[in-house]
């Protein structure tokens, strides 16, 4: 396990695609050796035979303020896992940052602001927080933290007078009872997942479900969110049963499985399995053959590559350009918290964690996160409003709320937790 | 009556019918996203005559001053088509920079001021000496243009950005950035280019912008019954020249909004095909046309009256409208 604080500041705005391409083009005679890696050969070949006289032009000069924005992660070991084929990104949420980061400046040049990020990542909580003392008495406000809800928590405590965002706990405690008056959440809760997926459950008519829990805690947490969202749409779980199986079931799926799932008749197997550990060796083997869903199969996610409508192509293909691998949703958590803070900005808003939460918190904020509709934030747990994707590796099945799903205020808020099922009170408590 | 007779008879007057018909009748481009192709339609009849290949993922289209050239952000192929429109052939490709989607011909038809989605730039071209004269850094998602009237001003919407970018077209400098809502789409000019009109996409407005000040004087907002606001998604505008009607077409609510172009007031919301996207006017100004995306078609709205008349199938996800007079 490394033990290595890696703290890196770009500090110029220059280091990101595509702001630094206009620089670039201003250098002709380093073009061959920095462009061919950056840019298509389209480009390439577009620019080579421009007239040398072609100027570009540069934005309106104005004094620039600098807004730095800090990135904490918790390294975190991965356990052994049985299909561990596709590997997660050792980058996963930082990209995002840094995508954002890019996409601020792009705008906050006209606007006479300079965004850059400062980043954190150990697998050891005390060096995070160290750097986090350090950031705090350089001036930084703002914070997206990376890690799980016991950090985030005891973060949030030690610093109330930072705003954090929550990029990396999925945990629905933090959005119904350990209420952090300083953390909005732009990852979706599990419940906000379930919900989903429930919703596309019964309006298919797939009312009964088989669950099937792995072993490790934030599996029984995906199966107690799986749990509230059958009480609260109309599923039925006929059988529940616990994975406890140790064998190489990379070899033995096809004989164990069917046995496994010889229970009370279902319409879907729901699965959850965070981790990947045995839930992708369900599919195809089930006694009954049955979709499954949840944690694999069909999964309720907050982003995923097939995501393309609504002008999503145009984010992805910028993720790609940069990142050279797939936007995960901990990268889309991380990118809506600073287009999130670039956004608030850009309407004069001061850059001081409370003036931000408070625009954030209120009515005034909406962002256009190529989901298909402005996202808001619910103002009693600070939770990201937001259309969560239904997809398999290939494509998006759907797209929740469902049609038909209705809410007084705002449809979003049938995915997750309502006000009323929430302690919560944020907006309470803004000065 | 002798049989041969009436044979000459029915040729003697179908022959003037079928000569004279494409001659006279304007004709109406649609560019098919999906399907790499325009669908042409006699104005007339209102009736598809013609489908013409043309390149990847076809979006903004636009003719030159005399129509003879129709220029196509063939966006997948990272060029500008130019379609002579006589003989329905690609006669040329421009450099347009990356991922081209929408454009405007200056009134000199010598700078065609392209939006680059994919690289935050808006890059000039010169169609007639094929020649890229200039690259202008905007923000993130570059996506509508338009020229001003006097050709003095471009401007610019960045999606992501939500800024209108105005440019200079003597010096190829920005001037100004306006903040608009979320996910502007569109801007038009209005006939004496003291006013443009802008559509957020997210935002759900329309923002009535005064040139000389560059700031909003008014913005517009929609409801339609039964549909939830957040689904009332402006995109494309066209006013009329005489000055009394906008049109916004309202994407995924399947409706096109009628304002009063004077009092801003929105007088009515028509039903058209699904995912309504961008418009053109006759050269009459009778009618209104409008691409529908998800259904595949174009409706026909008719102005005097205010109703939709007719639907004409298309291509797959009809984007673009540009029509030629007769």
């Amino acid at each position: 396990m490394t033990q290595r604080l890696n703290t890196m500041t770009s500090t110029h705005t220059c280091s990101i695609y595509p702001v630094c391409l206009a620089t670039l083009r201003r250098i002709p005679a380093m073009l061959p050796a920095l462009l061919i890696p950056v840019l298509s050969m389209a480009w390439l070949l577009m620019i080579l035979l421009m007239p040398t006289g072609t100027a570009v032009a540069s934005p309106l000069s104005q004094p620039q303020q600098s807004i730095v924005v800090g990135y904490l992660e918790l390294q975190l070991p991965s356990p052994p896992l049985l299909s561990n084929v596709l590997p997660e990104p050792e980058d996963n949420g930082l990209q995002g940052a840094i995508l954002g980061i890019s996409d601020n400046n792009a705008g906050g040049r006209f606007l006479g602001l300079a965004y850059t990020l400062e980043q954190a990542r150990s697998a050891d909580e005390a060096e995070l927080g160290a750097a986090l003392n350090r950031w705090q008495q350089q001036g930084i406000q703002l914070v997206l933290v990376n890690a799980p809800a016991a950090t985030l928590n005891a973060f949030a405590s030690q610093h109330p007078e930072l705003l954090f965002f929550n990029v990396g706990s999925y945990d629905d405690e933090l959005r119904i009872r350990h209420c952090l008056p300083n953390v909005l959440h732009t990852l979706p809760s599990r419940a906000m997942l379930t919900d989903a997926l429930a919703q596309w459950l019964i309006k298919k008519k797939l009312k009964k479900w088989l669950l099937i829990t792995g072993t490790r805690s934030q599996d029984k947490d995906y199966a107690n969110a799986v749990r509230r969202s059958a009480k609260r749409f109309g599923g039925k779980i006929v059988a529940d049963k616990d994975w406890t199986f140790d064998s190489d079931l990379r070899r033995s799926a096809q004989t164990e499985v069917p046995l496994f799932t010889q229970t009370k008749e279902y319409d879907a197997v729901v699965v959850a399995d965070e981790l990947g550990d045995f839930g992708e060796f369900l599919l195809y083997n089930t006694w009954y053959p049955r979709p499954v869903v949840g944690t694999q199969g069909l999964k309720p996610v907050g982003w995923h590559r097939v995501i393309e409508q609504w002008g999503a192509a145009q984010l992805q293909s910028r993720f790609d350009r940069q990142a050279k691998r797939w936007m995960t949703d901990k990268d889309y958590a991380a990118w809506a918290a600073m287009r999130s803070i670039g956004e608030t900005l850009s309407h004069q808003v001061p850059y001081s964690a409370t003036s931000i939460r408070s625009h954030l918190l209120g009515s005034q904020f909406e962002l256009a996160g190529f989901k298909g509709r402005k996202l808001t934030y619910r103002n009693w747990n600070g939770q990201l409003r937001q259309p969560i994707a239904l997809v398999h590796p290939r494509a998006l099945v759907s797209q929740s709320p469902q049609e038909g799903y209705l809410h007084p205020h705002t449809e979003l808020d049938t995915l997750g937790f309502d006000q009323p099922e929430s302690q919560c009170r944020l907006a309470d408590q803004i000065d | 009556m002798n049989p041969f007779k009436h044979l000459l008879v029915s040729v003697a007057l179908i022959v003037p019918l079928l000569l004279a018909t494409p001659a006279q009748a304007a004709l109406a481009y649609v560019s098919n996203e999906k399907d790499n192709s325009l669908s042409v339609i006699d104005l007339s009849r209102f009736e598809v005559v013609d489908t013409i290949e043309v390149g990847q993922r076809p979006r903004g289209i636009t003719f030159n001053q005399d129509y003879s050239l129709l220029y196509i952000c063939a966006s997948d192929d990272d060029t500008v088509q130019v379609l002579d429109v006589a003989s329905k052939r690609i006669v040329a490709n421009l450099p347009s920079g990356e991922d081209p989607e929408q454009f405007a011909l200056h009134p000199d038809g010598d700078r065609l001021y392209i939006s680059n989605e994919d690289s935050a730039l808006v890059t000039v071209v010169n169609p007639l000496t094929h020649q890229v004269t200039g690259q202008i850094d905007v923000g993130v998602e570059p996506e509508g243009m338009a020229v001003s009237p006097d050709g003095k001003l471009v401007v610019n919407t960045s999606e992501t950005t939500s800024m209108l970018h105005w440019i200079d077209t003597s010096t190829q400098q920005l001037v100004h950035n306006t903040k608009v809502d979320q996910r502007p789409r569109y801007v038009q000019f209005s006939q004496d280019g003291s006013q443009l009109w802008a559509s957020a996409e997210i935002g759900g407005t329309v923002s009535v912008i005064d040139v000389a000040s560059k700031e909003e004087i008014h913005k517009i907002r929609f409801n339609i019954r039964g549909i939830h606001r957040d689904k009332v998604q402006p995109v494309g505008i066209k006013l009329t020249s005489d000055g009394r009607y906008a049109f916004v077409a309202l994407g995924p609510a399947n409706h096109v909004a009628v304002i009063d172009a004077k009092t801003w007031e929105v007088l009515d919301y028509l039903l058209v095909g699904r995912r309504v996207w961008h418009m053109a006017l006759t050269p009459d100004e009778k009618f209104l046309l409008t691409t529908n995306g998800i259904s595949g078609d174009v409706s026909v709205i008719d102005i005097e009256h205010l109703k939709v008349t007719k639907s004409i199938k298309v291509g797959r996800y009809p984007w673009g409208l540009a029509i030629k007079p007769d």
